[in-house]
């Protein structure tokens, strides 16, 4: 089993590193971006025998806690 | 006054700051490695810059839940003094000691410069001998110091007076050239609603001699002690 979560910016934080890479697409010729967001993608392998409930459980606390920060960043936790 | 100068791997600014308040301003000061659980006898706390853990995950992401910080915050939840700079500041802000947090400058440079500050809260342990009208002018040096906090919190920021620093130019104006990061409202340091932990993006310990381009640094530590000393009197009386 896999944990895997995509963090990124608050709508309301500058994303400075999106803004530099919808430039540079548009520079590129690719049309139609209208906006890009960086963020941060962490992959975690869990044991075994894991209890999927409990990892989601246990996984959503880390995300909040620790993984990303709810004042600048939103998270989306997937186990597959 | 016995001031604990914080240690994680990677920190870098511990030797400036151990340097500033023994060497220049004649205190006491030790380096507290990261694994300890205890402060000891320390008055004060200084975290200080560098890029604790490489930065990893996010600025100060990681030294948050190092065992000394687990002691640092007993230490300011029972009033202890306790001062951020730089990644000092990164590490309070993600530890919950300091409203809002830092993300990446917003041109993605690395900015290295002196910068000037204004005081705009000088009733506090960190400004209290700064005097009025007085600009500091203090270095600067990271890629993440744009301050970011939603607005009710930047509402309630303003609202006890919790903003210490913003960038100014050189006269003390509040404009956008004279911020280097893109901070909302210019913060470059702040502190928590009991006033005894604050933090800066920029280095006072690196702008305590002349010979190193100012300092300005010194009137910072200087309030600090000042501040620790009134602390003393009063306890004993």
């Amino acid at each position: 089993m896999k944990a895997k979560i995509v963090i990124t910016p608050k709508k309301a934080v500058v994303d400075p590193q999106g803004k530099t890479v919808k430039g540079a697409l548009e520079q590129m010729g690719y049309q139609g971006v209208a906006a890009v967001h960086v963020g941060k993608y962490i992959e975690i392998e869990l044991a075994p025998g894991t209890d999927r409930t409990a990892a989601q459980q246990a996984l959503n606390d880390a995300a909040h806690k620790f993984l990303s920060n709810p004042i600048i960043e939103d998270y989306k936790l997937e186990i597959e | 006054m016995n001031f604990a100068v914080l240690q994680f791997p990677a920190s870098n600014c511990d030797q400036d700051a151990i340097h500033a308040l023994r060497d220049v301003l004649g205190q006491s000061a030790r380096y507290l490695w990261h694994k300890e659980t205890s402060l000891g006898d320390a008055d004060a706390v200084i975290v200080p810059g560098g890029f604790s853990y490489g930065d990893y995950l996010r600025c100060g992401a990681i030294a948050r839940f190092s065992p000394v910080m687990q002691a640092v915050k007993q230490f300011a939840d029972n009033g202890g003094l306790v001062l951020g700079i730089c990644n000092g500041f990164q590490v309070l802000t993600e530890a919950g000691l300091l409203p809002g947090a830092l993300v990446r400058n917003r041109d993605l440079q690395f900015h290295c410069e002196h910068i000037f500050l204004k005081t705009v809260t000088p009733d506090s342990p960190f400004t209290n001998k700064i005097p009025p009208g007085k600009w500091l002018k203090i270095p600067i040096a990271h890629g993440e110091g744009c301050y970011f906090a939603d607005e009710e919190t930047l509402a309630k920021l303003k609202a006890n007076h919790q903003v210490l620093w913003q960038y100014c130019d050189v006269n003390g104006n509040l404009t956008d050239t004279a911020n280097p990061n893109g901070s909302l409202l210019n913060i470059a340091g702040v502190c928590n609603e009991h006033r005894n932990v604050a933090g800066l993006m920029p280095h006072p310990e690196r702008a305590c001699e002349p010979l190193l381009g100012s300092d300005d640094g010194k009137w910072i530590l200087e309030s600090l002690i000042a501040a620790l000393e009134k602390k003393t009197v009063a306890h004993a009386a």
